[in-house]
C-alpha cells in the first residue's frame, strides 16, 4: 500500500494539473508577456516595454471603465445582499411561529421558485429580454406602461441612466441565488433561538437584526466576494444590452468589454493584454482584501 | 431546498478562494486565443502549383484541393455552393473544393492563420470579421496582381480587371498592391417607399431646401421624415454625413480623412455637412431612435412610420421578409447641401464591399485565386445577384435582368450618376478605433443638439490620436 501511494496520487493529479497549467498558468504567462508588446493579434510581435501601460494611464475610456467597475463593485453587492436578505427572511422566518417552527410568509414556497427563476436563464437571454424592457420608445415594456402623455425615457441610450439600467439587471439576476444561499444559512440557525427570542417578545424586525443577520454574517461575506467578482465582469450584459457596445459615449464601458474590443475589434492584442494584467491585479487585490477582512472577523467571533 | 444547501457545508475560506479563482479565470482569455504566439511565421513546406498556360493562367495544380470558408450572413452561402463551386469544378474536375461556413470569421480563421494552417480562400465579413489591414501587414494575404491581370473566365479578350467596375481593384489595394477582392457592389443613398411617395405626390429632392421643405410636409403627414438606428447602426449616418461632405468638397475631403491629414475633420466641407445634418437631427429625427437597433428602425420604415433611411443596397434583401405588399424600395442620391457643391446632386457613393482573399501561407494559394477568378466570371456574378439581390463588381453582369424594384432603382441611380461615382472613405476599415469614435460623435450630433463644431473637433482629436499612435498600422491612399 505504501509503495503504491505516490503513483496513486500522481495518477489523480496529473490530468487536472496539466489542464490547469495549459489553460490557466500558461495563458496567464502569455498575457503578461504580450502586455509588453505592440502585437496586433496577427503576425510579428515587437516588444515595446511598458508603453502599453503608459498609454493606458492616459486613456479616458480606461478611467471611465474603472469608474463603472467600481460603481458596480460598491452597489451590486450592497443592494443584492439587502434585497436577498429581506426576501430570505420573509420566506423562512417572516411568517411567525407555530408549533415551535418558524415559517415563511404565506405562499413562500411559490415565491422561492419564482425568485430562483432568473438564475436559470442564460445571461444572453436575460440581456435580450431587458433590452426590450428598457426599449426607448413605446414598444419598450416600461415606456409602454408609462402614461401616453409622457415623453419616452431613453434608458440605455441616456448616458445618465445607462449604467444604472445595467446594474438593475445584474441585481435582478443575482437576487434569486442569494435568496437560496441565505435561506440555507437561515435553515442552519436553530429554531430554539428564534423561539426563545419570540417568547421574550422580540418583533420580526428585532429578530432580523439581532438574530438572523449576526448568525448569517459568514454567509453574507461569501456572497460579498462572489458579487464583487461578478462586478468585475459584467461583460455579457454590457456587450449585448448597451447602445453601441459600451456606449453611448462610453457610458457603460467596463474593463472586460474594453479588453474584448481592443483584442478583437481594434486589433490591439498587446494593449488588451495590458488591460488584462490590470484586471488581474484588481481582482487579486479585491480577493486578498476580502480574505484579510474575513480572517480578522473569524478571530473576533 | 433549505436542507440540501444546509448539508453541503463548505469551509468558507475554501469557498472564498474558489470565488477568487473564478474571477481570475476571466482574464487569460486573450492569451489563450493567441495560443500559438508567433507560430504564423513559418512557411508551409510545399504550396501546390502547376505549369502556367493560356488555359491555366494562374498556374494551378489541377489535382490539388482548394479549401474555402464563406461567411454565413445576409448573403447566405448558396452562391458559393450552388453557383461558384459547380462552375469551378466544370473546368477543374479533379480539384476538390472543401467548403465550410462560419458566422464568426475571426474566431474560426484567426487561430488557423496564427498556426500557419489557413484555408486557401476566405470570405472575411460579418460583425466578427478580421482586421484586414493587420492581415495584409502580417503578410498573410496573397498578392492578387496576377489574378487581376489574368484573362477573364468568360469574357473573351479582357483581363479580369477590365471586366470590373471602376474602383473595384483600388478598393482592395493596400500600399500599391491588391490583396482583397471586394465582390459585392453597394449603392449608398436615401432609401424610401416609392409607392408611398407616389401616393402622397412627394417628389425626390435634389437641393437641401427642397429636402427640408419635403421633410416638413412628411412631418405634417405624421411620419418621421428621417431616421437611423443609434444603438448599433450609427455608421450609416456617418456615411450619409461624409457623402454630403464629399459632394461639397469632392472626394478629396474624404481622402484627407483617410490619410489622417491634420485639419481634415475641421475642414469646411465636413463642417458644412455636419451643420446641415445636425439641423435635420434637431428638427426631423425621432429622438428615441438613439436607443434602437437597425432592424427596429427598418421595420418602422416598412410600416411607413419613417420616410427616408440612409443605407446601402443590401437593405431590400435584408428586409425581404418584413416588407409588406404595398412597399416598394427605391433609392435616391443625397441632395446637394449648398448651391456651390463641387459634385452634382446626382453624384453617389458606391463601393465594393465583402472581402474575399487568398491566404498567402495556405497549401494552395493559386487555387484560391483561381476560385476568385471563377467568382469574377459573368456567369457567377449573375448567379450571385439573383440569389442575394446584391450587385457585384463585375460590370454589367445583371444588365437587362429584372430582379427586384430596389435593385433596379439602384442601377438607375448608378446610371444617372455617370462618372460621378466615388468610392467614399476607408478609415472605418483601416482604423477601427476612429470608426468607433465617429459613431459616438455622429449620435451626439444628430440626437443631442446638432453642434457641428463639437463633432468636427472631437473627430479631429481622435484622428490625430490615431496618427500619433505607433502601435496602429497606417495606410495611405491617393
Amino acid at each position: 500500500m505504501r509503495h503504491g501511494k505516490y503513483p496513486f496520487i500522481i495518477g489523480f493529479l496529473v490530468v487536472p494539473v496539466a489542464l490547469y497549467a495549459t489553460f490557466v498558468v500558461a495563458a496567464y504567462l502569455q498575457t503578461f508577456q504580450l502586455s509588453l508588446t505592440s502585437w496586433s493579434g496577427l503576425g510579428k510581435i515587437d516588444y515595446i516595454g511598458f508603453d502599453n501601460f503608459v498609454k493606458l494611464w492616459h486613456d479616458e475610456t480606461f478611467w471611465k471603465s474603472i469608474k463603472h467597475n467600481l460603481f458596480l463593485l460598491i452597489l451590486l453587492p450592497i443592494i443584492t445582499i439587502v434585497i436577498a436578505l429581506v426576501f430570505a427572511f420573509l420566506l423562512n422566518v417572516g411568517g411567525g411561529h407555530r408549533g415551535g417552527q418558524s415559517r415563511g410568509v404565506w405562499g413562500s414556497k411559490i415565491y422561492r421558485i419564482i425568485f430562483f427563476f432568473p438564475q436559470l436563464l442564460a445571461l444572453a437571454i436575460v440581456a435580450v429580454i431587458f433590452g426590450r424592457v428598457f426599449g426607448p420608445d413605446k414598444s419598450g415594456m416600461l415606456n409602454g406602461l408609462f402614461p401616453a402623455s409622457w415623453k419616452p425615457w431613453l434608458f440605455l441610450a441616456d448616458e445618465r441612466y445607462a449604467m444604472a439600467c445595467i446594474l438593475i439587471v445584474l441585481i435582478w439576476q443575482a437576487v434569486g441565488f442569494y435568496v437560496v444561499l441565505f435561506s440555507a444559512g437561515m435553515g442552519s440557525i436553530s429554531d430554539d433561538i428564534y423561539e426563545a427570542a419570540a417568547l421574550d417578545g422580540a418583533t420580526r424586525v428585532t429578530l432580523f437584526f439581532r438574530i438572523t443577520v449576526p448568525l448569517l454574517w459568514s454567509t453574507i461575506q461569501v456572497a460579498w466576494v462572489y458579487l464583487g467578482i461578478a462586478a468585475f465582469d459584467a461583460f455579457a450584459l454590457v456587450n449585448i444590452m448597451s447602445v453601441d457596445r459600451g456606449g453611448p459615449n462610453g457610458a457603460t464601458s467596463v474593463l472586460s468589454l474594453m479588453i474584448y474590443r481592443n483584442a478583437f475589434d481594434f486589433s490591439q492584442a498587446g494593449y488588451a493584454c495590458a488591460l488584462g494584467v490590470v484586471l488581474f491585479f484588481l481582482t487579486l487585490t479585491f480577493a486578498a482584501l476580502t480574505l484579510r477582512v474575513t480572517r480578522r472577523d473569524s478571530v473576533e467571533a | 431546498m433549505t436542507e440540501i444547501f444546509a448539508k453541503t457545508e463548505v469551509d468558507r475560506r475554501t469557498l472564498l478562494r474558489r470565488a477568487a479563482a473564478v474571477g481570475l479565470l476571466a482574464t487569460p482569455a486573450v492569451g489563450l486565443l493567441s495560443a500559438c504566439v508567433g507560430g504564423g511565421d513559418d512557411e508551409p513546406t510545399t504550396q501546390a502549383s502547376g505549369a502556367k498556360s493560356a488555359d491555366n493562367p494562374l498556374g494551378i495544380d489541377s489535382k490539388a484541393g482548394v479549401e474555402i470558408v464563406i461567411f454565413n450572413g445576409g448573403l447566405g452561402t448558396a452562391y458559393a455552393t450552388d453557383v461558384d463551386t459547380p462552375l469551378f469544378n466544370k473546368k477543374w474536375a479533379d480539384a476538390k473544393i472543401t467548403f465550410s461556413q462560419t458566422e464568426e470569421v475571426s474566431t474560426v480563421i484567426q487561430p488557423r492563420i496564427n498556426a500557419g494552417n489557413p484555408p486557401d480562400m476566405i470570405n472575411n465579413s460579418g460583425s466578427k470579421l478580421m482586421d484586414f489591414g493587420a492581415i495584409v501587414k502580417a503578410g498573410q494575404a496573397a498578392d492578387l496582381t496576377d489574378l487581376f491581370a489574368a484573362p477573364s473566365w468568360d469574357v473573351p479578350g479582357k483581363t479580369v480587371a477590365e471586366t470590373l467596375v471602376p474602383g473595384a481593384v483600388e478598393q482592395g489595394t493596400y500600399d500599391g498592391k491588391p490583396f482583397a477582392m471586394n465582390y459585392s457592389y453597394t449603392v449608398f443613398g436615401l432609401w424610401y417607399n416609392a409607392k408611398l411617395f407616389t401616393s402622397k405626390g412627394w417628389t425626390i429632392p435634389t437641393t437641401w431646401a427642397d429636402f427640408t421643405a419635403l421633410c416638413d410636409k412628411i412631418k405634417a403627414a405624421g411620419i418621421t421624415p428621417f431616421g437611423y438606428a443609434g444603438a448599433n447602426a450609427s455608421y450609416y449616418m456617418v456615411r450619409a454625413l461624409l457623402t454630403s461632405a464629399a459632394k461639397i468638397g469632392t472626394e478629396q475631403a474624404l481622402k484627407d480623412i483617410d490619410n489622417l491629414k491634420p485639419g481634415a475633420w475641421t475642414a469646411d466641407p465636413i463642417k458644412q455637412a455636419a451643420q446641415a445634418w445636425g439641423e435635420i437631427g434637431n428638427k426631423y429625427i425621432n429622438k428615441t431612435f438613439l436607443g434602437l437597433r437597425h432592424t427596429e428602425v427598418q421595420l418602422q420604415q416598412d410600416q411607413d412610420k419613417v420616410a427616408f433611411y440612409p443605407c446601402g443596397s443590401w437593405l431590400e434583401n435584408e428586409q425581404a421578409k418584413d416588407t409588406p405588399a404595398g412597399f416598394e424600395y427605391a433609392v435616391c442620391a443625397f441632395p446637394s447641401v449648398t448651391a456651390a457643391d463641387k459634385l452634382p446632386a446626382t453624384a453617389i457613393n458606391a463601393a465594393a464591399g465583402e472581402i474575399y482573399f487568398a491566404a498567402a501561407k495556405g497549401k494552395n494559394p493559386q487555387g484560391g485565386k483561381e476560385y476568385l477568378r471563377a467568382m469574377l466570371s459573368k456567369e457567377a456574378a449573375l448567379g450571385f445577384t439573383k440569389l442575394t439581390k446584391s450587385l457585384t463588381v463585375v460590370a454589367g453582369a445583371s444588365d437587362g435582368q429584372t430582379i427586384s424594384p430596389g435593385l433596379t432603382s439602384a442601377n438607375d441611380v448608378l446610371t444617372k450618376a455617370g462618372q460621378d461615382v466615388f468610392v467614399g472613405y476607408l478609415f472605418d476599415t483601416w482604423y477601427k478605433k476612429l470608426d468607433d469614435e465617429s459613431r459616438g460623435a455622429v449620435n451626439d450630433l444628430m440626437f443631442k443638439g446638432g453642434d457641428a463644431q463639437k463633432f468636427c473637433d472631437r473627430m479631429e482629436k481622435a484622428s490625430q490620436a490615431v496618427a500619433k499612435d505607433s502601435s496602429i498600422t497606417k495606410f495611405t491612399r491617393s
